[in-house]
């Protein structure tokens, strides 16, 4: 018991950094997914192209190998570039190392990452609607993007509200990888403490309860938003 | 004058000819009533005149504009020519006022107040000022219908198409439903309306077109059409809906 006092401070701090992480990276993954969700809806040929390319990456590549490939692939990419750009244009000089912070780099790969399944997501949710919706705006004399925005995204968002949910889960979930590039979530802290107590099942079990209580938290949250948006109301036909 | 004007329209679906040749001149002020068997093309018809649908061939002219014209500004001419769906499509997330008054405020730039007057005026004439502030799934088939009939007046078109506006209908509302558009027709509005209401389509309407395989078969005032059709065609239709 007193292992696990003296290492609270240690887990609730990587409870933060994990929460911390998971939110911005589902922020900014909400972002890419409406820009990929409608890239993958786009009559434009090049747009439909780049979003299926993107989320096809991504959603085919284990998030491990991307995290890897922001946090160790592409500091010797940047460092090539600032040697170009000192030889070609006489630039610079820039600071010698390109090392990206495990923050950044996290924050970049999981982003990315979330952004691809949250396109899926809204990609979904904005076929789910009813062709009658959008043709009743157009017969109202309303603009392709007017439809869109008014008619369209409002009933597609609240359709995507239990899926964005899980999407926050399962990235919520897939941060402890964040471990791997030292940065400190809570897997990490797990990790660093019991490199000192030795206390493996004790530590683990506690990160583990943690986890558990940040993702039914989550889950609450997600019905509690379902409900007042009235998704199963009179609000919906 | 006609107000539109279809020559010669081809509307194909891949290989299926679903249009295969329409030719139609639509008056101001004329009520005309399309029948027809289903998967004739009526409401493709239909939708080829607001360009929900593109049609593969042809032209069609609303108020002296080429309107098939790859370079026609769509949402300007459908400002002015209302649709009515058979399921009525109305914005769930929307209560009746903010329905009607949404396509005026953001494409007509209505300010809120004259939007909202016009929206109540438009209610009380159809029997709703009660469910102002009533979600779509509150209230009944007809009244949706209704409601969907008020918003697209409010855009105050010159023209307004009816694609089977009854037809999803429990029986005992197809009456008010008509009877919103037996007022609209009196008040002297263009009317375009598909129906198998045969006993509507005598009341209000100037002419009656039979549609059968994508062509206009006959065509006649509601008095010829119903009671002495030329083509076998129309005769066995007609037989089969009026019993
Ligand atoms: N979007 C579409 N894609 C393919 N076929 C269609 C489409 N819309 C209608 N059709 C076909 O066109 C034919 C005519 O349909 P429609 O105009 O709805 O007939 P009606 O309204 O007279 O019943 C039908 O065979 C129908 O299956
Ligand atoms: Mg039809």
């Amino acid at each position: 018991m007193d292992l696990i006092i003296q290492s609270l401070p240690f887990l609730l701090d990587g409870v933060l950094q994990t929460l911390k992480v998971t939110l911005i990276a589902v922020a900014l993954g909400c972002i890419l997914g409406l820009c990929g969700g409608m890239g993958r809806l786009s009559k434009n040929r090049f747009a439909h192209a780049l979003a299926t390319c993107y989320v096809d990456f991504v959603r085919g590549t284990p998030l491990l190998v991307q995290l890897f490939i922001v946090y160790f692939g592409l500091p010797p990419l940047i460092q090539q570039f600032k040697v170009f750009l000192e030889a070609s244009f006489a630039l610079g000089p820039f600071s010698s190392t390109s090392h990206i912070p495990p923050f950044i780099a996290a924050v970049v790969a999981c982003s990315i990452n979330s952004g691809a399944y949250v396109s899926e997501i809204f990609r979904a949710g904005i076929q789910s609607i009813e062709k009658g919706q959008s043709e009743a705006a157009l017969s109202l004399g309303m603009t392709q993007s007017q439809a869109m925005r008014h008619i369209i995204l409002p009933q597609a968002f609240r359709r995507v509200v239990p899926p964005l949910g899980n999407e926050f889960i399962a990235m919520l979930k897939d941060t402890s990888l964040l471990s791997c590039i030292g940065y400190a979530e809570l897997t990490r802290q797990g990790q660093l403490i019991i490199g000192s107590t030795f206390r493996s099942f004790e530590i683990w079990f506690s990160v583990a309860l943690l986890y558990l209580i940040m993702t039914l938290g989550i889950s609450r949250l997600v019905d509690f938003t379902e409900r007042r948006l009235g998704i199963n109301g009179h609000h919906q036909s | 004058m006609a107000i539109i004007k279809v020559r010669n329209l081809v509307k194909n679906f891949g290989d299926l000819q679903v249009l295969r040749g329409i030719n139609l001149d639509v008056e101001e002020g004329e009520k005309l009533v399309i029948i027809g068997p289903s998967g004739s093309g009526k409401s493709t018809l239909l939708r080829c005149l607001n360009i929900l649908e593109e049609p593969t061939g042809g032209s069609i002219e609303f108020a002296g504009v080429n309107i098939t014209d790859p370079q026609a500004d769509l949402p300007k001419i459908r400002e002015e020519i209302g649709m009515v769906f058979q399921s009525f499509n109305l914005f769930p997330h929307k209560n009746v006022t903010e329905n009607i008054v949404l396509a005026p405020l953001i494409v007509k730039k209505s300010d809120r107040p004259a939007a909202q007057d016009i929206a109540l005026s438009l209610l009380k004439k159809v029997g709703l000022s009660d469910k102002a502030e009533n979600y779509p799934a509150e209230l009944s088939g007809g009244q949706q219908q209704r409601v969907a009939i008020a918003r697209a007046l409010a855009m105050q078109p010159r023209v307004m198409l009816f694609d089977e506006p009854t037809s999803a209908l429990d029986p005992e509302m197809v009456g008010e439903v008509l009877e919103v558009m037996g007022d609209l027709a009196r008040e002297g509005m263009t009317m375009v309306v598909v129906t198998h209401e045969m006993k509507f389509a005598q009341e209000i309407g100037d002419r009656v077109i039979f549609m059968d395989e994508g062509l206009i078969i006959e065509e006649g005032t509601p008095q010829q059409l119903f009671t002495e059709p030329v083509n076998k065609r129309t005769r066995s239709f007609l037989t089969r809906v009026m019993q």
